[in-house]
């Protein structure tokens, strides 16, 4: 089963896009918007317990971090008539507590009628706002243009152009459990939770979705993408919702978590990168930003309580890996992560993506080399982190059904219980990263960049990281004979793993190891300026670059491999 | 005391009627129904028909059962009372019965191991913190259910059973589990306190124990209260390394289950651990002493796992391991005691 890349072309499994739950939701955008600004109002209550002290401590330090928001950090996506309201809320607030004459009760009303303007214009802000014609054309610019681009680079000639010869699906690779998702989806509602390696990840995702048949998915984007106004096109056309990073006040934060969790009630299949941002490091996410995860607990919770305990009202978590040989982004990342975490002097951050220029010459680079990428889908898991079968129910370890309702029971009813929700939304991230290391799929070059940069390390014993990435690359030489000893070693404790079923190995691993070594050493880390990884003139391997060696290395950190060194 | 439950709510559960698990019965048995969990049937029937356990008189309300499904289906909370030589196994064959809206509470105070399979402790001679798992981590490793609590605490099950005032913490990671331990637990003479840090009040429980077979050692010897002293508080400076290394809070360690228990313990002739310290100063043999006594001292398999876990991480634990050579290696006590006399501490407190 691993071993086959699936390609075909899926028939969508709701053909009619009235029936897609991110249509019906715009189309009730204003209502749905109203019930988010109601229930985070509700949420931010319950946090300030109801006390009126409480509740005006907070609406001040938020009216305090949006006055110095807009002063300190304005961007262009932000509305005009910004200034304007949060003034008023300023004056309302003055007047409030220096006018005697209110009762409690009187006073009490007012903060809750500025708490409901503030939620009810950040749930606006924050609402997608899908259109289906944007999302069509999206969705043919992107499948056209990269497969012209593909075949114009594949297929000699004249006509090249309009070769149908190379789909995208020959470059993209998608593997694992396809038909359940698709299953799934068609009966509940989908979490995908992929891992987060490159800023390719979203589009690429986007277009998976898409080929699988499956409807739009919503996702949080940055708001920051939306400045750009091609971007903000795009994206609104895919169903994001925005999320601003510069806000951090409780009252945002509670009705962005609302909107995650009413959407999920709505019906409307979500994606989250849990891992927050992209891994900088290089290796898959071992610790997962629970906020968003825990919507997805709530948001079960609450179908539940209102009676909803066939299929319909069940949230799958679908994990997912992707696959590179090569992140384009990846010497900035793992510099990021070095000056983050070691003794390295500040490091200013630029960002590969950051001009048309840069991403288009990337994307000729991708189609026109050979450099795969492989998308592999795990199992759906329910909220608790058990998997269920393609009906939707849930199975314990020794292959029994059982009903994950009986979570969020005590003494026969279903409870609300913040806590408990904290200790499962904690517990399905630690299932989401074993997931995560189950379905990841080993590359050749995953493997040579491993073994180089364990005998490097292993070589230079007393040093510690960072003074073993400062080692001057020239003197860094792998004899080719110890070093195919090594990736044999490796190699021999990986295919073990995957008996296991505790990692994934793609089929050009099926090779010799002498074919294996020179696959992986072509395309580890293949358009970079500086190479993690050459053979030289001798036959023997050196590096370009350590630190890129490292964050090759890294994406095979977490089986213990380690102690094959 | 306090009103019965109404007949609608479901019982609560207790598996196995050791002298803990009897004591904890009946103060369950002072609020709510309580269904008792026996392997074998005699004792289902004494409990039954004359409502004693060996002899001793019992809640006549507790009903005895042998029967793991009929149990599971009448409570959604489980008290699991059972050395921990035979927790696994009873809690495999209550795992097809049970579901995720159990709740279950321990009050085990031992380790299990967990060796890959066909493997056995003498073979890998050196363990580490994956190889060993706590009653908590047992439970969730044989189960669906989450919601999972422990009880420790100085809980001599003979005060206990006469009805002398006492308290006990539940440990668990949820807070709801906590709240329906002091619902069922709490009387005028028990008092129940909280903690979030389930594995550290295990550990406090499990290496208190230790602990407790050399204060049995030293009284045997016929050693004063400095002697004591002394190895309380040593005792507690090993237990907290320990625990810091198995994963629990030192938080958890200076509380009720860390040192109250420590200190009852050490103090107790009614202790099982301690007696058998006792007995070994005494001149005796320890396989006369475990095949004399009634009931499991947990502090022996426990040396023996620590032990092992000590030598994988490479710490030093001189109490463990002096007990672990006088327990299995026939070294003689007052040796042992000549070691620790000469063993090079130096800072009395480095932990806080």
């Amino acid at each position: 089963m691993a071993d086959t890349y699936i390609k075909h072309q899926y028939e969508p499994i709701l053909p009619k896009k009235d029936e897609w739950p991110v249509v019906k939701l715009s189309k009730n955008r204003k209502d749905f918007i109203r019930k988010v600004a109601d229930a985070s109002k509700k949420s931010v209550l319950e946090i300030t317990a109801e006390n009126i002290d409480l509740l005006k401590e907070e609406l001040e330090t938020t009216l305090y971090r949006e006055k110095l928001r807009m002063k300190q950090n304005p961007w262009a996506v932000d509305p005009d008539d910004e200034k304007e309201f949060w003034g008023k809320v300023k004056s309302t607030m003055v007047q409030l507590s220096a006018d005697g004459s209110l009762t409690k009760t009187q006073k009490k009303k007012k903060y809750l009628e500025i708490l409901d303007d503030i939620t009810m214009r950040y749930s606006e802000e924050i609402a997608s706002n899908f259109i289906h014609s944007h999302y069509k054309v999206t969705r043919r610019i992107v499948t056209f243009g990269f497969s012209r681009l593909l075949n114009a680079a594949r297929v000699k000639g004249f006509k090249s152009i309009f070769s149908n010869q190379f789909s995208l699906q020959d470059k993209i690779q998608i593997v694992g459990e396809t038909d359940q998702i698709r299953e799934l989806a068609s009966k509940g509602t989908i979490v995908m939770v992929p891992t987060h390696f490159s800023n390719l990840d979203s589009i690429l995702i986007g277009w998976i979705i898409s080929v699988l048949g499956l409807p739009p998915f919503i996702y949080g984007a940055g708001l920051n993408l939306f400045n750009i106004s091609i971007f903000a096109y795009f994206m609104n056309a895919l169903g994001a919702y925005k999320v601003d990073r510069r806000k951090k006040n409780l009252i945002y934060l509670e009705t962005l978590k609302t909107y995650s969790s009413e959407a999920l009630q709505f019906g409307v299949h979500s994606l989250f990168f849990p891992g927050g941002t992209r891994s900088r490091s290089g290796m898959i996410e071992k610790k997962l930003k629970l906020g968003l995860l825990s919507t997805a607990v709530e948001a079960q919770r609450a179908n539940f309580e209102r009676g909803e305990d066939d299929v319909s009202g069940k949230i799958f978590i679908v994990p997912v890996t992707i696959n590179y040989h090569f992140v384009l982004e990846a010497p900035s990342l793992i510099q990021e992560h070095l000056a983050l975490t070691g003794q390295e002097r500040y490091y200013k951050e630029s960002d590969e993506f950051s001009t048309s220029y840069k991403i288009s010459k990337f994307l000729v680079k991708f189609f026109t080399k050979g450099s795969d990428i492989s998308v592999s889908v795990g199992k759906a898991l329910d909220v608790l982190g058990n998997y269920v079968d393609n009906d939707g129910n849930s199975i314990d370890r020794n292959g029994r059904k059982i009903d994950t309702k009986d979570y969020f029971l005590y003494n026969g009813k279903v409870t609300v219980d913040a806590q408990r929700e904290e200790e499962y939304t904690y517990h399905l991230g630690k299932r989401i990263v074993e997931e995560f290391h189950k379905i990841n799929r080993v590359f050749s070059s995953h493997l040579v960049a491993f073994t180089a940069f364990q005998m490097i390390k292993r070589d230079n014993k007393k040093m510690d990281l960072y003074n073993l990435l400062r080692l001057p690359e020239e003197d860094v030489v792998l004899i080719y004979n110890e070093f195919k000893e090594e990736c044999l070693k490796v190699l021999g404790k990986i295919k073990e793993l995957e008996a296991e079923s505790k990692v994934q190995i793609a089929p050009h691993m099926k090779m010799d190891i002498d074919s294996i070594i020179d696959h992986g050493l072509a395309n580890v880390g293949m358009y970079h300026a500086k190479r993690p990884l050459v053979k030289n003139s001798m036959g023997n391997i050196e590096t370009q670059d350590l630190n890129l060696l490292y964050y090759y290395h890294n994406r095979l950190h977490g089986y213990d491999l380690e102690k094959l060194f | 005391m306090t009103s019965k439950n109404s007949s609608k709510e479901k019982s609560v559960g207790v598996v196995g009627m050791g002298s803990f698990g009897t004591a904890i019965a009946n103060i369950l048995a002072e609020k709510s129904k309580v269904i008792a969990y026996v392997r074998r049937a005699e004792v289902v029937d004494e409990i039954n028909q004359k409502h004693t356990v060996d002899g001793e008189a019992i809640n006549p309300e507790i009903l005895g059962t042998q029967d793991p499904e009929y149990l599971c289906q009448s409570c959604n909370t489980i008290f699991f009372m059972v050395p921990s030589s035979a927790f696994q196994e009873v809690i495999r064959s209550f795992s097809p019965f049970l579901y995720p809206y159990h709740l279950i509470i321990h009050g085990t105070k031992g380790l299990c191991l967990n060796l890959p399979p066909g493997k056995t402790l003498e073979d890998m001679g050196k363990i580490s913190r994956e190889n060993i798992l706590t009653m908590s981590e047992v439970i969730m490793k044989e189960t669906v259910v989450v919601r999972v609590g422990c009880l420790a605490g100085p809980n001599l099950a003979r005060e206990l059973y006469l009805g002398q005032p006492a308290a006990t913490v539940v440990a668990s990671k949820y807070n709801e589990v906590i709240l329906e331990g002091q619902r069922l637990l709490r009387t005028d003479k028990f008092q129940v306190y909280g903690n979030s840090d389930i594995v550290g009040v295990e550990l406090s429980g499990v290496l208190k124990n230790i602990i407790a077979i050399a204060a049995g050692a030293l009284a045997g010897l016929g050693l004063g209260e400095n002697a004591k002293g002394l190895l309380i508080s040593r005792g507690m400076v090993e237990l907290v390394y320990l625990g810091n290394a198995l994963g629990g809070s030192l938080k958890s360690f200076i509380g009720l289950a860390g040192i109250g228990d420590l200190v009852a313990t050490c103090n107790s002739t009614l202790s099982r651990n301690y007696t058998v310290g006792y007995r070994l100063a005494q001149g005796e043999k320890l396989d006369d002493i475990l095949d004399t006594m009634e009931e499991v001292a947990e502090g022996v398999n426990t040396i023996k796992l620590i032990k092992a876990f000590v030598e994988g991480t490479g710490m030093r634990a001189p109490i463990t391991e002096n007990l672990y050579k006088v327990l299995f290696e026939d070294l003689k006590i007052e040796e042992a005691l000549q070691y620790l006399m000469k063993y090079p501490f130096s800072v009395d407190v480095d932990f806080l």
